[in-house]
């Protein structure tokens, strides 16, 4: 495109809303970090520099019961996420021209994205209550299903996106070497897939950890999440506590997402 | 990023047929995620739609007899004493407020989101991804968390009505939280990144020379922005749009944490009928009730953006 003229492409504000737009953006958080070690318990004033909200936070038995909850459903949601994006999206790329029922398998992947999360919780708290009389199991397995299916899109989307980018002449390279499918697929697309499927596994990890509507509507009593438990608490008088677990929450989520933000970057 | 590629994509035509061979494997492979999807996710809908058309149990749940109640109640109520029919103004009035909100989100999300978008599309290309994921930071940290932020901004004792009160502006705190203001403004701060996405990436791919013509024209910047700027960012507006507008009109934790108990929205009303409210039945059909609102605004998005395509290819 070449060298641009500044002056061309300067719109007069534009500069000062953006700079408001991140300041909107990153003041609150900002706020909610700083009064996490506030020494007071009311927010009305700051007392001082104190640890003393981490050292609640961390020994109340209610917050490790609902964070280790959290971290067990992402984990075998984001897994089994991308296991399953990683078949469809071999499935759905790499080739020519759009084989019958593309379009629909795409509708149908990104269908969590499309409909509000309150209709899919309400839809799967009706389905899950059929099923849980039907069965009697009352496990975590429901919350696990439910977020799996909802991370899978957001898994898809980095790998599709890898897939799609990568060289398709080694795969024929290796096939002309007698490589059988498999052999091809296990030494060479697999190894260049490696970021992207990463890169899924991160997003879908974070989103579980997102997810809130849909698990509020599913979980059974004593099935809180980190993101439920902290929605109840809001209802009632929030102190500190509060901030130190979101910032604790924040810092999880920003390893995460800075991870995947390398992994995609990284060039197939 | 991923708010860009969730859009659809037109058809890729005139390419050579995939062997039937492959496209068995093909759908070996995907199998598995579809199930998954179908069990969990898109089968459950037509469950809920079966619901709307039940009789509610007295201790929530349904009695398997066939009623249209459900739907009636959506938009009518019945007098108990005398049995007219008139409109369920409390229903219409929370559909009303949340279809304003979700359209006031949207153009306030926009007013920022423009702005920052050009901003960020004229950055050197090196350091723009930088600043975009600036962006998109607060997006993945959770829900709960940016709205418990957005409340200890704007509380009673919160950080604005404390500067205020100390610079000797106000003598008593301006009432903010719990009202429909701040439902809007802590939806326009959650989904402002899923607005900036998809205008960036419009933004990215235009093409500059044609700004420098109009100027050489002697067009003012006025002119330039909207008749040069404008319709060439169109796609990426209208699909900033609907990105923000859907999960705007079906927002439940907003609306519940910053609007407190009285100020409901679709969300809440629809939540309130499988608790205390129970009636599963009007619950499913006000929940159907959203998912078509949702779709037509999508089906206008689609429409818009295969017009747009149709112009660039045609």
């Amino acid at each position: 495109m070449g060298k641009r003229n500044f002056s061309v492409a300067s719109l007069p504000g534009f500069g000062t809303i953006a700079i408001i737009t991140f300041i909107f953006l990153y003041l609150p958080i900002v706020t909610l970090v700083v009064y996490s070690f506030n020494e007071a318990a009311s927010m009305s004033r700051w007392e001082g520099f104190s640890l003393r909200w981490y050292e609640a936070a961390l020994a109340n038995r209610q917050v490790q019961d609902v964070s280790i909850r959290s971290l067990v459903i992402a984990g075998w949601a984001a897994t089994l996420a991308t296991i399953l994006a990683t078949m469809a999206a071999l499935a759905t790329t790499r080739n020519e021209r759009r084989f019958p029922g593309q379009t629909m398998i795409y509708a149908l992947i990104n269908q969590p994205l499309m409909v509000p999360e309150i209709v899919t919780g309400v839809a799967l708290l009706i389905f899950f209550a059929m099923i849980k009389i039907a069965t009697g199991y009352q496990g975590l397995g429901y919350l696990i299903a439910a977020h799996t299916a909802f991370c899978i899109p957001f898994a898809y989307l980095p790998i599709r996106a890898r897939l799609e980018t990568m060289d398709l002449t080694l795969e024929r390279a290796a096939a002309d070497l007698y490589a059988t499918p498999l052999q091809a697929f296990r030494h060479v697309t697999l190894p260049l897939l490696v970021p992207g499927i990463l890169a899924g596994f991160m997003l879908g990890f974070v989103t579980s950890l997102d997810t809130v509507v849909i698990t509020e509507f599913v979980k059974s009593a004593g099935q809180d999440t980190l993101p439920t438990y902290m929605l109840g608490q809001l209802r009632r008088v929030v102190t500190p506590e509060m901030n130190a677990i979101s910032t604790l929450f924040l810092l999880l989520s920003l390893i995460a997402v800075t991870v995947f933000f390398l992994l995609s970057r990284k060039k197939a | 990023m991923s708010a860009v590629e969730m859009a659809p994509h037109g058809a890729d035509t005139d390419k050579p047929k995939a062997p039937r061979g492959d496209i068995a494997w093909r759908w070996g492979l995907v199998a598995p995620a579809l199930i998954v999807l179908l069990l969990a996710a898109s089968g459950p809908l037509l469950i809920v739609l079966v619901y709307s058309f039940l009789t509610p149990g007295n201790f929530g749940g349904v009695i398997r007899e066939f009623s249209t109640d459900g739907w009636f109640q959506v938009f009518f109520t019945r007098d108990i004493f005398d049995e007219t029919v008139g409109p369920a103004t409390a229903h219409l009035d929370i559909f009303r407020r949340s279809i304003t909100l979700a359209l006031y989100t949207t153009v306030f999300a926009a007013v920022l989101g423009f702005p920052t978008a050009w901003f960020i599309a004229t950055r050197a290309p090196d350091v723009r991804p930088i600043w975009l994921f600036l962006v998109t930071i607060p997006f993945w940290t959770n829900l709960v968390i940016r709205t418990f932020a957005i409340q200890e901004v704007i509380r009673n004792e919160g950080l604005v009505n404390t500067i205020l009160r100390s610079l000797g502006i106000i003598s008593a705190p301006i009432q903010m939280l719990y009202t429909d203001f701040a439902i809007m403004l802590g939806m326009a701060y959650v989904f402002l990144p899923l607005m900036v996405l998809p205008l960036y990436a419009s933004m990215e791919k235009l093409d500059f020379k044609l700004l420098e013509a109009g100027y050489d024209l002697y067009a003012t910047r006025l002119k330039v922005l909207w008749h040069i700027v404008l319709p060439l960012v169109k796609p990426g507006f209208i699909a900033g749009s609907i990105l923000v507008f859907i999960p705007a009109i079906g927002a439940y934790v907003t609306p519940r944490i910053l609007g407190g108990g009285r100020n409901l929205m679709l969300g809440n009303l629809i939540e309130l009928q499988f608790g205390q409210g129970r009636n599963w039945p009007l619950g499913s059909a006000l929940a159907l009730t959203l998912l078509v609102i949702v779709v037509a605004a999508l089906m206008v998005y689609i429409r818009a953006t295969s017009r747009e395509e149709g112009r660039r290819h045609g």
